[in-house]
């Protein structure tokens, strides 16, 4: 019988080893898989690759991940923020490599990893800074540069509900960069609110097929004003 | 010679003016996001947000607001009856394969021919940032900037030829500021709409760049 789902974020984060690469879910807070990225911390692996689409916020999150040290690079396409001090000092004093992309090309760039495409030519960025030392060539008289994939040895996404086959669907904006980050990494992780019995997701619905997701695990959404238990290091 | 330059509200006004029945539209983070407050009611209109929302409403109550629901910005927003969710490469797909009608985006400079620079002033120290620019800026049908024409010095952001870094190459097509609106056209600028008592020959001086009269048949 498959069951993909972990009882605790633990056992979900088992096996991360040092100098893994990590797509991290997330547009903001939406979709962002705060209590895995908790339990990241506590399973303690470094010298850690992060991909996602800022470079944390405030205190927690990525940003607390950030602050651990344990990660030499992050690969995003805005790391400034009003409040992202943490990633600003690591990266003034020279302690995190950034790779800047094009938020586009990000995304491109994960499903193309994904989908076991070699490369694609986009016309994002040709004629800027982000081209310097890519290939371009014209195609149909349009300009564009080469860009390679990022395959990833693990994808930590949020979802609303998963069955235990991994199938997932998700909540409104914060589906973003799930879906196609589970299909980048070799090993997808998916916290979500709630899990459905089998059969119970509809599979027209289905926005994530389990092939993609190889652990789930429950960490119910926080009810306004009631502090809950989600995860190590979460009051 | 006296004359009132528009608030950032009537450019937005502006802007929304010109945007048609049926268009799909991203507005960039920043100034843009406003032009959403004045788009015509009496039209349907789809706004786009990189982050996986196509019909994309108004901020909503402060009781109503819904984490899971944000705009690029990421400030609180509603979706319209009638609105669709999609993933991350769905909707950078919409952009980059043409699909959205009109983008409007903010800008440091915008050269004569179109060139835009909106991510990067360049500086050593500082932290960058691009964001979904780039690829707005070489996918969309139209690409329009909303921004005042002269900086604080008082030096045109319409410029020969962009001194920060490039977003992207000859990808805009029009240009709304505080005193005109002027269009970047195949034979060179052609500005109209000055406000209320500037002169050709005064928008002429400000700007630099040579600008030609109204061509009949722009809009």
């Amino acid at each position: 019988m498959i069951n993909k789902i972990a009882e605790s974020l633990e056992v979900a984060l088992s096996g991360v080893e040092d100098g893994a690469t990590i797509l991290i879910g997330g547009f903001g807070d939406a979709g962002m898989p705060n209590e895995l990225i908790d339990a990241l911390i506590a399973q303690g692996a470094k010298g850690l690759v992060v991909v996602n689409n800022n470079a944390g916020q405030g205190e927690t999150g990525v940003a607390a991940l950030l602050k651990t040290g344990r990660v030499r690079k992050i690969i995003c396409s805005f790391p400034r923020n009003a409040d992202s001090q943490v990633f600003d000092n690591l990266y003034r004093a020279g302690r995190l490599e950034l790779e800047l992309v094009p938020q586009g090309t990000l995304v491109e760039r994960l499903r193309a990893a994904g989908a076991g495409i070699g490369a694609f030519y986009t016309p994002t960025a040709f004629g800027t800074e982000l081209a310097r030392g890519k290939e371009s060539r014209r195609i149909d008289g349009r300009d564009f540069i080469l860009e390679y994939p990022i395959h990833a040895d693990y994808a930590l996404i949020k979802a609303e509900a998963a069955d235990r086959w991994g199938n997932l669907v998700y909540r409104k904006a914060a589906r973003n960069f799930g879906p196609v980050m589970a299909a980048a990494a070799k090993c997808s992780i998916a916290q979500v609110n709630r899990i459905a019995e089998l059969g119970d997701l509809d599979p027209e619905a289905i926005v994530t097929p389990g092939i993609f997701v190889s652990r789930v695990v429950r960490v119910a959404r926080p009810v306004p004003g009631v502090a809950v238990n989600a995860g190590e290091g979460r009051p | 010679m006296t004359y009132a330059r528009c608030s950032r509200a009537e450019i937005a006004r502006r802007v929304a003016a010109d945007i048609p029945e049926g268009a799909y539209v991203n507005l960039g983070i920043g100034l843009p996001t406003m032009v959403a407050d004045h788009l015509p009611p009496d039209r349907e209109i789809l706004l786009h947000s990189e982050n996986g929302i196509l019909g994309m409403g108004p901020a909503p109550a402060k009781e109503d607001i819904d984490p899971d629901l944000m705009n690029a910005g990421k400030q609180p927003v509603t979706l319209l009856t009638g609105g669709a969710f999609f993933h991350h490469a769905d909707s950078f797909a919409m952009i980059r394969g043409g699909h959205l009608d009109i983008c409007v985006l903010g800008a440091f400079q915008v050269s004569a021919s179109g060139d835009l620079a909106n991510w990067s002033t360049g500086e050593p120290d500082a932290i960058p940032a691009v964001g979904g620019a780039m690829d707005l800026a070489v996918g969309a049908k139209s690409v329009w900037v909303m921004m005042e024409l002269l900086t604080r010095k008082g030096e045109s952001k319409i410029v020969p030829r962009c001194t920060y870094p490039l977003t992207g190459v000859g990808v805009v097509s029009r240009v709304y500021t505080d005193l005109a609106v002027i269009d970047i056209t195949p034979d060179g600028l052609s500005a109209y709409d000055l406000v209320p008592g500037l002169d050709m020959a005064e928008l002429q001086r400000l700007t630099g760049v040579p600008l030609g009269a109204r061509v009949a048949a722009l809009k």
